[in-house]
């Protein structure tokens, strides 16, 4: 894994940035302040962070259950290892899979290995898609499990580097 | 849920990704959207009182910045809500949720390094008393455009 090579500034910046930067006129302008560098300096060091892509998106960060997305379903899918960058792909593509993930089996407790994130309106709405899926992608031969959220009981705040840069804990990564 | 007006639906379907690097930038999306900057910021600010957007910022990949994990573990129901209490503690973990199966707690773990990474997942088996899957991403499957709303 590439791990970022940054300097104190860009560490100071990554932490704003995924806080979220200001809803005023100049925002980069605004950050600059707080760092004490001029706002090219801050739009140049994202756009940095950004061509080595270690951001996925940056804009405006949406809450689905707020939206009425009230159902939001792990399915988690058990696939032969050789068919798992091509199935993986074909789950991927859809709008409405967010995340589509590969991770390690843990045998005989774990035997899923790839994770894949939807959001409904409902439940049947979850349920729908996932049909939708194994029809699209013909994976009617393969065990998967869907995994609803029930209680959330933490969104965020997990801190990174958080000795060195306290002011700025709080890195929002899908993990 | 309340109903959105055309230009909320547009801010929250077409700004999730492409935030523009320019000194102005909401005056930009205004321009895009045909309105006044101060009708975007407003809008903006208005989503963000109510919940709807958590903020206009960046979303990073896994394990580019520091390491994480995905981890999971298997909790009798009446202990679910103290086990959880002592796993949102750790300031390393972010996203922590109740899930529908036998391994019902599903949390998020970011550290600086893999080395504290493990010692957190340590931690937290010690101190819940229950194994912990430790679930890393290894590859990801899809391009990310962001969530495409669907107005009904």
């Amino acid at each position: 894994m590439d791990m970022i090579k940054d300097s104190a500034f860009e560490k100071a910046l990554i932490g704003i940035i995924s806080e979220g930067i200001p809803l005023v006129s100049r925002p980069y302008a605004t950050i600059a302040a707080q760092l004490g560098c001029s706002e090219a300096m801050v739009i140049e060091g994202i756009e940095r962070i950004m061509a080595r892509g270690d951001i996925k998106r940056f804009g405006v960060v949406v809450r689905h259950r707020k939206l009425g997305y009230r159902a939001n379903g792990m399915v988690v899918w058990d696939i032969p290892d050789a068919r798992v960058t091509e199935l993986g792909h074909c789950i991927g593509q859809y709008s409405f899979v967010t995340l589509c993930y590969q991770r390690p089996r843990r045998l005989p407790e774990w035997r899923y290995n790839l994770f894949s994130m939807i959001h409904g309106h409902d439940r049947d709405a979850v349920v729908e898609q996932v049909g939708f899926i194994v029809e699209q992608c013909g994976l009617h031969d393969i065990e998967h499990e869907i995994l609803f959220s029930k209680r959330c009981f933490k969104q965020r705040g997990a801190s990174y580097a958080q000795k060195s840069q306290p002011e700025h804990a709080g890195i929002a990564v899908n993990g | 849920m309340r109903q959105f007006s055309q230009l909320e639906q547009r801010l929250l379907n077409e700004f999730q990704q492409g935030m523009p690097l320019t000194p102005a930038p909401y005056a930009d999306i205004a321009r895009q959207l045909g309105v006044y900057e101060t009708t975007v910021l407003e809008t903006l600010k208005r989503l963000q009182t109510e919940g709807v957007i958590s903020r206009v910022g960046a979303v990073f990949r896994p394990n580019r910045i520091g390491a994480s994990t995905l981890a999971a573990m298997a909790v009798p129901a009446a202990e679910l809500e103290d086990v959880a209490d002592i796993v949102n503690q750790f300031s390393e973990v972010n996203h922590n949720y109740e899930r529908e199966h036998r391994f019902n707690l599903w949390f998020v773990v970011v550290a600086e390094d893999e080395e504290r990474l493990q010692t957190v997942l340590a931690e937290i088996e010690q101190r819940c008393g229950y194994p912990v899957l430790d679930l890393p991403l290894l590859n990801e499957h899809f391009i990310d455009l962001g969530f495409d709303l669907k107005w009904t």
